[in-house]
């Protein structure tokens, strides 16, 4: 018998959970159209993983020279490997400069030209001309471009008044026979349980990169909203594909903003050589990241890596000059000096392919609501979610993100969703929760709360971040994946035998990073497996037996469902090739070169 | 004569010591205080060691481990680990910084770790910053506009964008302000360095045009002028920034004025 657990119940139209990018730029389209809106974060919503992004953010707005919105366009579907959903691509490069313009109304601190526009950089993999010539398309505030659309997106939710549940952790979706009728959360700072009703809820939870040893993702992107999906009989989406930033800091995994090589930044291996002349000819070191990083594992596996150990590469920068670094990579030269102690006006940062990135996540349409496959196969939307940002899949990134591609789809989905969400107000009558609802959710809090077994949450979650970063790497094959796949399984049994030590329900971070470890666990798992099954080479999902793409059988989106018993279903559903409008053609599939 | 002294459920006391088993590497020892609501107890200071060849550089590194290895009830907030989303600021061996970014080799001896000082603790090492993030939005820290261009960004000088820096890259982590006596003092009513760097970087951003408004919010003894210019504000800063110069610049746009 369930002891008793006081629950609150809250009723809204909109239920947002996250205060990320994607999370805050829906909330506020909400507040600006009426409806009655609450955004549950469980860290303060400055201190989402989207602070970090470093770079910029892509849009043709043709600032330093010409550009065009079907370039970037025919980009980012190479970029995808031909995976990217190219209606939905065309909706996000085609709505890119409008999203950016609105940013800077926002008041985003922009880097500006000699003409006072937004200044724009080079980043990988972004062309014009259809692949003939390096673009200039990447929209920053120095280095730390996140952090001034994070803190912007803060400021104009503070003058919606948006309503905050600030250190609320999500537990669960609360459905209702396939329908999504709100989420149960509890509150971290005096332990009690809410209930959220809504007509609609919006995942805005971001990427699961903590999965592995060594991510440049923050401790808490721990995807709960992925596993809330999975848990609610929703399946992921692609989620084989890991994206490896080519340039985290040896050991501590920080990042270094590919902008970086943007600004002229090169990497060498141990004979000085600038190896990616070898691997991409035309991009170089601005080809796109899952062939940078393939490259660097390359060259390290042939022993050219540099240091005692021969086990990492270096990124040159000494060559840009210290006023063009002070001026444009200002936070990165702090970075590498507190995480390597290097001067990067006189040494190179020695540097490590480091998970970045989750392509996959919940599937979704342009608009941002969910999907699953119907009782006939057909793509069916879940009633009452949607989702944004690094957690869904629209998909827009296919197999492999551009650079700056990320900041984006957040504005730019988060904007969508927001428009969509109106709509399914209107259409929708309130949601009032069944009375049992949300009972599995506390049950689970209370098990776990409860733990008494023998293993704590460090030492099995340092074993899953293990057999990720070992097994399901940047080169994968049928030997490793199957044996990650064992070793995730016993994980998963041995979380039945946890201890935990708080039994408190005030900011008990024992038991959030237990519920956390659950989360993750859950979402390796279907990774694996998504990438066992998928016999061929495409984008971030390198498959060392079968080294081709595969056009003819896998141009296809992998779904998995995982459900309580850790059963894993998968099913397939097809790219969208055709395009959105008449304004542009389907890019027709090619070989992939950079 | 009156002697004063913590009330008797605030007095500090002795804690656990935990020391490292078996064979280990060069080792530091740390000491951290400690508050559970639920329990009732006084604080108390916990020794922890940790063995430094097993674990990262810094100080979050040092408390993921213990928490790992000794003690996984060990509360504080932690998120990106690079010094940009503000989450573990704490006060280390007497100065509030951020512990993922704070070198355990910039710390001889012992480890001192405490909450920030002088904000109410929730438990071990988090306080409640409820108050502090309310102050920021009390100086309405948005772009105050209302005449966007017809179409397109609105233009803005590289000289123009210029002058924010300095004051944008905050991370609102409240290292600065709970650092200072003078907020210390009168929490309630001074806004506090933090928050003030904040309303200067949107007085001094050519785009905004409501400076006389925001210059009126703040003229005000306690919400501006509780800044005696102690300067440990700047000195706190993880980020480098000098929010008592902003503050110096707002008092003398203030004067300017008249």
């Amino acid at each position: 018998m369930l002891p008793a657990y006081p629950i609150i119940d809250h009723e809204y139209d909109v239920i947002v959970v996250g205060a990320g990018g994607a999370g805050l730029r829906a909330c506020l389209g909400l507040a600006e159209s009426g409806l009655n809106t609450a955004c549950i974060t469980k860290v303060f919503p400055t201190r989402s993983h989207t602070v970090a992004a470093q770079g910029g953010i892509s849009a043709a707005l043709g600032n330093m020279g010409e550009d065009d919105w079907r370039w970037h366009m025919f980009d980012t579907v190479k970029g995808s490997d031909w995976l990217g959903d190219q209606n939905a691509i065309e909706f996000m490069c085609k709505e890119a400069a409008d999203a950016i313009t609105e940013l800077e109304r926002y008041g985003v601190p922009f880097s500006r030209t000699e003409d006072g526009r937004i200044h724009q950089r080079a980043f990988g993999g972004m062309t014009t001309h259809y692949g003939k010539q390096q673009a200039e398309r990447t929209c920053c505030a120095v280095d730390r471009t996140g952090h001034a659309i994070l803190h912007t997106l803060y400021q104009q939710s503070l003058k919606h008044r948006t309503e905050f549940f600030v250190e609320y952790f999500a537990l669960d979706l609360i459905m209702d026979t396939g329908v999504c009728t709100g989420v149960m959360a509890w509150c971290l700072d005096d332990g009690s349980l809410h209930r959220f009703s809504a007509k609609v809820v919006i995942l805005a939870t971001g990427g699961y990169g903590r999965v592995y040893f060594s991510a440049t993702s923050a401790h808490t992107c721990t995807g709960d909203g992925n596993a809330m999906a999975l848990r609610a009989g929703l399946p992921l989406q692609d989620a084989e594909f890991v994206q490896f930033h080519p340039t985290g800091i040896y050991r501590s995994g920080c990042l270094i903003t590919e902008g970086a090589r943007g600004e002229g930044g090169y990497l060498v291996n141990a004979d000085g050589e600038r190896f990616m002349e070898r691997y991409a000819p035309n991009a170089k070191d601005l080809a796109s990241r899952d062939v940078v990083s393939r490259s660097m594992t390359v060259e390290i596996r042939n022993g050219n890596g540099v240091g005692p150990k021969k086990d990492h590469l270096h990124l040159h920068l000494e060559h840009i000059g210290a006023e063009v670094l002070h001026e444009r990579l200002p936070g990165l030269t702090e970075t590498a000096k507190i995480f390597a102690g290097v001067d990067v006006t006189r040494e190179p940062i020695p540097v490590l392919p480091t998970v970045h990135y989750n392509m996959g996540g919940v599937p979704t349409n342009c608009e941002g609501e969910a999907l699953t496959l119907g009782p006939d196969g057909s793509d069916r939307v879940v009633p009452g979610l949607m989702a944004v940002g690094e957690g869904a899949c629209v998909s827009v990134h296919g197999a492999n993100r551009l650079g700056s591609n990320s900041l984006l789809d957040l504005v730019v989905f988060g904007r969508a969703a927001a428009r969509r969400a109106v709509v399914l107000c209107a259409q929708t009558d309130r949601r009032l929760p069944r009375r049992d609802a949300g009972d599995e959710a506390v049950g689970r809090l209370d098990q776990i709360r409860h733990a008494t077994g023998a293993l704590g949450t460090a030492s099995l979650r340092l074993q899953m971040q293990e057999t990720m970063q070992n097994d399901c790497a940047v080169f994968r094959t049928h030997e490793t994946l199957t044996e990650g796949l064992r070793k995730l399984t016993e994980l998963q049994q041995d979380f039945d035998e946890l201890m935990i030590s708080d039994r408190s329900l005030v900011w008990n971070t024992d038991l959030v990073e237990a519920l956390e470890l659950d989360n993750m666990l859950q979402q390796a798992r279907v990774t694996v497996h998504s990438a066992l099954y998928r016999t061929e080479s495409r984008g971030a999902h390198w498959r060392e037996d079968f080294p081709n793409r595969d056009d003819e059988n896998w141009l296809k989106h992998t779904l998995v469902w995982h459900d309580d018993t850790g059963a894993i279903q998968i099913a397939y559903r097809p790219v969208h090739l055709g395009t959105l409008t008449d304004d542009v053609e389907t890019i027709v599939p090619e070989v992939r070169v950079y | 004569m009156a002697t004063f002294r913590l009330p008797k459920n605030s007095r500090i006391e002795k804690g656990a010591m935990y020391s490292c088993s078996g064979q280990h590497g060069l080792v530091r020892r740390f000491k951290i205080y400690r508050w559970n609501p639920d329990d009732g107890k006084n604080p108390r200071l916990d020794i922890f060691e940790v063995d430094i060849d097993e674990c990262g550089p810094m100080v979050l590194d040092a408390l993921i481990s213990i928490k790992s290895d000794h003690d996984s009830s060990l509360a504080f907030r932690r998120s990106c680990g690079e010094g940009i989303c503000g989450s573990c600021s704490m006060n280390i061996n007497g100065t509030n910084q951020l512990a993922c970014i704070t070198p355990m080799a910039s710390i001889d001896g012992e480890i001192a770790v405490y909450p920030l000082p002088h904000m109410e603790v929730v438990k071990d090492l988090i306080v409640d910053l409820s108050h502090f993030f309310a102050q920021y939005a009390s100086v309405e820290p948005w772009l105050k506009n209302d005449n966007p261009p017809l179409e397109g960004e609105r233009l803005q000088s590289i000289e123009e964008r210029g002058r924010i820096d300095g004051a944008y890259e905050c991370i609102m982590c409240a290292c600065c302000s709970t650092s200072c006596p003078s907020y210390w003092w009168n929490p309630d009513r001074y806004l506090g360095p933090a928050v003030l760097l904040q309303a200067y970087r949107w007085l001094i951003d050519s785009r905004d045009d409501s400076r006389d408004e925001r210059l009126d919010q703040l003229q005000d003894s306690f919400r501006l002028y509780r800044c005696h210019t102690i300067m440990n504000c700047a000195n706190a800063c993880p980020k480098g920034l000098n929010p008592g110069k902003a503050i110096g610049e707002i008092k003398k746009m203030l004067h300017q004025r008249g």
